[in-house]
């Protein structure tokens, strides 16, 4: 935006005029108010979150009082000990750190390879194909889930993490788009240079590509992390044993338990819990996830 | 974004080094096909185990019975039929089309307002930006867990503050009118995804064309009518068709907060295919019921993409990119 360009130069000659500074008034007025809505707008969206530590920190008599208390005193660090223990989620966050490592490993790989492929390797049919899976982003996945399910119970794969990990593992249409734009980025001369060497295309991939992709590997990294920390559908249908729930099944099954019943600040101290890792990383890694949205923003 | 990008400045460069190739037996022009092949291969593989069959076994699944024990036994149109008559179905296609029809614009309409507060130049704008995003990035389940507790009609925060101001709040999500839009609301807190992708845009628009719109004298709602909101249109398509899709496939919130009730009021669709095929175990309509989503999402984005040439300006058209 140019016209704000002149509000923070605060030198400007008394001269410029009477109408310029009523205009310059009025300016500064407008950014108040826009500061003012935007700072309203974050209070709104940061109150649920606040409510739900607030809640989490409490002792189970002040949950209900009236009216409500945002400060608990003491605050009661106990919950979340006990959320991690009596109730299991020690055990469900091993499970998720597992279910989504395993996916972001396998997503990263996946993608990665064939991303290169679509971008630098002619062959023959190559866009097409490309067309081909791009176009099942606009497919929704509750298509598949009938079928995909009886294959993975013949293979006895129910109550397990494989139907879980192992589709990670080959590829994900918007993560190969994604990587596949930045791989075009990349200069060719770098890789002519190494092709003129004698480098073979798997080398010219994990020496000199893969490393130049960092922050794009990032991004998808992040994004399938996200994705599974978060998922809910896959381990609802496909794990059933409560010592193989990750923690989006186990936060969502918590009130339901015989063992703890329906404690508000328990039930807080675990969905926060739920989303620490989540938050942790999307605080760390901004940059990168802002950058792989901007990316699906562009194709429009 | 063009899907050809490579220039003409490849082929001449790779061809010399061609002749140069150390290993004579395979040309090197092969050797990078195949090697393109082996690269591609796993995620060719996977659209063909995990999107393609499933696909047509879905298809081939919707005309049978199946209830995982005995082997699927044909009744042809039969699931479709009982579609038809199933209360349920359309009662879930009800309950979708709403969420549709009045969550999506008021979603889509939001996150473009958010977006163009942040793409102001105001102090701390990172934060701000931070703050607004950070709902969509938490887990589904555990803001479903917390608006429950937001909209608990007793001690919930939203009926405090409604009786702060001396109104009644309604029993929320425990109602049949309040359960949906409750939804509705919990899905405005999310739209820091849509409002980012909008927010890309934003930035890629270029400034001479407002600082024309100021030099013929335009008033903000000008600039906004002229250029943002044609410069914007294609993202707004994208948002449109992801949205479209998403209301399709609604599920964690629904499943965890309402179960589909109060008296089916919150029964969407994928909802009710779950149902039907992990809880009644009937695989086979549930097979139909996928099918029958699928044409229905394909045929709504058709006609989006049938609309588009009225409202959606693709700056390339007019033999510019950006």
């Amino acid at each position: 935006m140019t016209d704000t360009l002149s509000d923070t130069g605060h030198s400007l000659p008394p001269a410029a005029g009477s109408q310029r500074s009523t205009r310059r008034r009025r300016q500064r007025v407008e950014r108040g108010i826009l500061f003012g809505v935007i700072l309203t707008g974050a209070v709104v969206i940061m109150i649920p979150l606040a409510w739900m530590i607030a809640t989490s920190l409490k002792q189970p008599g002040a949950v209900y009082l009236y009216p409500p208390v945002w400060l608990p005193n003491p605050p009661q660090w106990g919950n979340y000990i006990e959320v991690l223990t009596v109730a299991n989620f020690g055990r469900y966050f091993a499970n998720s750190a597992l279910v989504s490592g395993f996916t972001v490993l396998g997503s990263v790989l996946s993608c990665a390879m064939a991303g290169y492929s679509f971008s630098r390797l002619r062959s023959p049919g190559r866009n097409l194909i490309f067309l081909i899976l791009l176009s099942t982003l606009m497919l929704p996945s509750t298509v598949t889930i009938v079928p995909t399910f009886v294959v993975f119970q013949r293979l006895d794969w129910l109550n397990t993490f494989y139907p879980l990990i192992v589709p990670s593992f080959f590829g994900n249409a918007f993560y190969i788009f994604l990587l596949r734009q930045f791989f075009m980025t990349i200069p060719l001369d770098l890789e002519d240079a190494g092709r003129i060497d004698g480098a073979s295309s798997r080398q010219i991939f994990a020496r000199i590509m893969l490393p130049l992709a960092t922050p794009a590997l990032m991004t998808v990294a992040i994004f399938s992390f996200i994705g599974a920390w978060n998922d809910f559908f896959y381990p609802l249908i496909y794990l059933n044993s409560e010592d193989m729930y990750t923690v989006a099944l186990g936060v969502a099954n918590f009130q339901g338990s015989t063992r703890v019943g329906p404690q508000m600040q328990l039930l807080m101290a675990a969905s926060f819990m739920a989303t620490v890792p989540v938050l942790i990383i999307f605080f760390l890694a901004q940059r990168f996830f802002i950058r792989g949205i901007v990316f699906t923003g562009i194709k429009g | 974004m063009p899907l050809t990008n490579y220039g003409s400045r490849t082929r001449t460069m790779r061809s010399n080094t061609h002749s140069s190739h150390p290993r004579p037996y395979l040309s090197m022009r092969m050797r990078e096909a195949l090697d393109g092949y082996l690269f591609m291969a796993p995620a060719v593989l996977g659209f063909v185990l995990f999107t393609l069959l499933p696909m047509l076994a879905s298809f081939g699944l919707g005309f049978t019975e199946y209830d995982l024990l005995s082997a699927p036994s044909w009744i042809g149109l039969g699931n479709y039929a009982e579609m038809i008559a199933d209360p349920f179905f359309w009662q879930s296609l009800r309950v979708t089309a709403i969420y549709a029809v009045f969550g999506l614009p008021l979603g889509l309409v939001l996150a473009l307002g958010v977006a163009m507060l942040m793409n102001q130049p105001v102090p701390g704008i990172t934060l701000w930006r931070t703050i607004y995003v950070l709902p969509s990035v938490i887990s589904g389940v555990a803001v479903a867990m917390l608006w429950r507790w937001l909209l608990n009609p007793e001690f919930g925060l939203f009926n405090l503050l409604l009786g702060f101001i001396g109104i009644k709040g309604p029993n929320w999500l425990g109602s049949v009118e309040w359960a949906l839009p409750s939804l509705i609301i919990m899905g405005l807190w999310g739209i820091g995804g849509s409002m980012l992708v909008y927010l890309a845009g934003l930035q890629g628009i270029p400034t001479d064309l407002y600082e024309a719109v100021e030099i013929d004298g335009g008033a903000a709602w000008t600039k906004f009518r002229h250029v943002t909101l044609p410069m914007l249109s294609p993202v707004i398509l994208f948002n449109l068709v992801v949205g479209l899709i998403g209301a399709f496939q609604y599920f964690t919130e629904a499943y965890v907060l309402t179960r589909g009730g109060p008296e089916n009021a919150t029964l969407f669709y994928t909802l009710y295919l779950y149902r039907n095929a992990f809880n009644y175990f009937k695989m086979g309509y549930a097979s139909a019921l996928a099918w029958a989503l699928f044409l229905l999402v394909l045929l709504l984005t058709l006609a989006v993409f049938r609309t588009t040439p009225m409202w959606v300006h693709y700056e390339g058209e007019r033999g510019r990119r950006t």
